[in-house]
């Protein structure tokens, strides 16, 4: 009898927890550029109270304690804001297992694809309270996507070479979007056609051999820095004359673009894929921003 | 004069000369090893720009009835391959070169072209460069290399100005200790900056650290020779005095050797030559360690042999690593030093335990 009754005590202990664990939370850490945003987005900003020290956007975060990066999380800093929900990214193993160990609840989280930004944005609506508000901009982000879709279709899809870093004034150490990711999902939808199709994995180190067998008819360089002068990136763009046979150069389109939105898979995705089909499509009836 | 040069020439020709070669005269030796290993080289060097992950036809790459521009194989041929294979000779050759002349210098076998934080200082000009965006390029070189290229001289003087500074003559212990804390402190500072960096800057500065030899044209393998050459010139002035160093700088100077004046060109030579390859490359291990040894175990310690053999042994090593590193995955490449590493390390203990 005492036996079941611990036992009664104990369930309901445990459902008591997942209850309280579930309730809207009011104090949220979120680490990760992309979840800020979503937060913010979803009417969810004022729960937060720490974000990540390289999270730039919205304005409204500007005053709002820093808690370190993907690289370096400052579990300390993260725990003294005693929050209720933080939401780190899927591969912080060690940050995941102290939060665990302190009782905070998570969100787990990662990059994936397009559509699971859309997800995303509806998980972390329920999860925070902001269901409804979610919901309302993933379907606008949806009838963005439907739009540019619309507007590029039938058109020749360029083969593309999504740049995402290299070194500096040079062409060497060059990375760029594989087949899979959001990025290539981005680039797939503003009617781009990625030479790297191919490659499985999200970014991928190009060879120059690679290049020239791609033969890329444009290049889509993006950067997340906005402080690069108009100097700076037209020399970045000369920097391609290295290779003066590749179509894109021969044609001279090697595109060049700045800009958190284009690196970062939050509420902004939309905008970014509107500027990659601007600078395919620069003739394509695309709605206006 | 005379007199004192054919007593040098005697010397060290009793003093060096492997036990199992002892009956080989220098020529017979040099010629074997010359033919031997720089023959490896040169089918190494041929047979590296027809092997990759795109199949080009040879007949077509030389084609010249199709315009260049429309010349795939050709691009293929003359843009990545061809470079890349002599980016790799001239790095593996400048690196071997400049561990035979460290180890000889400093009397040491641990010894390769990184300890005395050439690399180290090579690497913390490149991070900057990488990390703070410095947007400087002198005359179409871009800016790593030559920001590179400042560290790794940098460094080098100033490990140099510490040896010679309160000791009459270079000592090779203040070089070594200096060069060794060099190293560490200039890696705190890499942390650092790598630390400071955001997430994509860390991640070039990474690939950066594992060396790669895409160099994509010739332009920066012209850049880089002015300095190797220089460096390999003052190479070919070397064997014979540090076949005598390596004895000792007492026996050395005994001997009739200027002691200080060899030390001097030999430090200034490899770092230079150090300095050259990495900026090229990025520092690309192993290779200034094991093809030293390697050959010396081959041919003997007489460094009239030895260092020639080295480059061309070098040389060979280098580009066909490179061969492997980015035919094994394709289309993708494995970092060049893993290859050296793992092909060259096992191998070299094997040679080590048969030779016991």
């Amino acid at each position: 009898m005492t036996q079941r009754f611990a036992w009664f005590i104990l369930v309901a202990w445990l459902s008591l927890v997942d209850v309280l664990h579930t309730q809207t939370p009011q104090r949220i850490v979120s680490v990760i550029p992309a979840v800020t945003e979503i937060l913010f987005a979803i009417g969810a900003g004022p729960q937060v109270v720490g974000v990540g020290s390289h999270d730039q956007f919205p304005p409204e975060i500007t005053d709002l304690p820093r808690i370190g990066g993907l690289i370096d999380p400052d579990v300390e800093a993260i725990i003294a804001l005693r929050p209720d929900l933080v939401v780190p990214y899927a591969t912080q193993g060690d940050l995941v297992t102290q939060l665990e160990r302190a009782g905070i609840p998570l969100f787990a989280y990662t990059h994936g694809t397009l559509r699971d930004v859309l997800t995303t944005i509806r998980q972390l609506g329920k999860r925070t309270g902001h269901a409804t508000e979610a919901a309302a901009v993933a379907r606008g982000i949806e009838d963005d996507l439907a739009a540019i879709a619309g507007a590029v279709s039938g058109r020749r899809r360029p083969p593309t070479l999504l740049v995402i870093a290299r070194e500096p004034y040079s062409l060497r150490n060059l990375v760029a979007s594989g087949g899979s990711g959001f990025q290539h999902d981005m680039l797939a939808l503003a009617g781009g056609h990625n030479v790297l199709n191919g490659a499985t994995s999200r970014a991928v180190q190009v060879t120059t051999e690679i290049l020239l067998q791609t033969a890329p008819e444009v290049v889509l360089e993006v950067r997340a820095e906005e402080t690069l002068s108009a100097s700076e990136i037209k020399k970045e763009i000369a920097t391609w004359q290295f290779l003066p046979s590749l179509p894109a150069v021969r044609n001279s389109r090697v595109i060049f673009l700045t800009g958190s939105d284009l690196v970062i898979p939050g509420p902004r995705i939309a905008q970014a894929i509107a500027r990659f089909a601007l600078a395919l499509h620069p003739d394509a009836p695309l709605p206006t921003q | 004069m005379r007199a004192s040069r054919r007593l040098l020439a005697s010397t060290d020709e009793e003093a060096v000369v492997a036990p199992g070669n002892r009956r080989w005269s220098l020529r017979r030796r040099l010629t074997v090893a010359l033919s031997g290993f720089g023959g490896l080289a040169i089918i190494t060097l041929t047979v590296a720009p027809l092997l990759g992950p795109t199949p080009i036809g040879l007949g077509r790459v030389f084609d010249t009835s199709i315009p260049f521009a429309d010349n795939v194989d050709a691009q293929i041929f003359f843009i990545a391959r061809l470079p890349r294979a002599l980016a790799g000779a001239l790095v593996g050759a400048s690196l071997a070169v400049a561990g035979v002349v460290f180890q000889a210098l400093l009397r040491n076998p641990l010894a390769t072209p990184f300890t005395l934080g050439v690399s180290a200082g090579a690497s913390l000009g490149a991070m900057l460069v990488i990390t703070l965006g410095v947007p400087v390029a002198v005359s179409g070189i871009p800016a790593v290399p030559i920001a590179s290229l400042l560290g790794s001289l940098g460094a080098a003087g100033v490990v140099y100005s510490m040896a010679t500074l309160r000791h009459r003559g270079l000592s090779t212990t203040v070089l070594l200790l200096a060069g060794v804390t060099l190293n560490s402190f200039f890696s705190a500072i890499i942390m650092f900056v790598q630390y400071s960096a955001d997430f994509t800057q860390t991640f070039q500065t990474v690939r950066w650290l594992m060396g790669n030899l895409d160099v994509s044209g010739f332009q920066p393998i012209v850049a880089a020779l002015p300095l190797t050459g220089a460096a390999f010139a003052m190479f070919a002035t070397l064997p014979r005095a540090l076949n005598l160093l390596t004895l000792g700088s007492d026996s050395a100077a005994a001997r009739g050797v200027d002691v200080l004046r060899t030390q001097r060109v030999a430090f200034l030579s490899a770092s230079l030559a150090t300095g050259a390859a990495v900026s090229l490359s990025g520092p690309i291990g192993f290779i200034g360690i094991v093809i030293p040894h390697l050959v010396r175990l081959i041919v003997g310690a007489d460094h009239r042999v030895v260092m020639p053999a080295s480059a061309c042994l070098g040389a060979a090593f280098l580009v066909g690593c490179d061969v492997v590193a980015r035919t094994i995955m394709a289309p993708f490449e494995l970092p060049v030093g893993v290859i050296t590493a793992l092909t060259g390390g096992p191998f070299f203990l094997w040679l080590l335990v048969r030779r016991q």
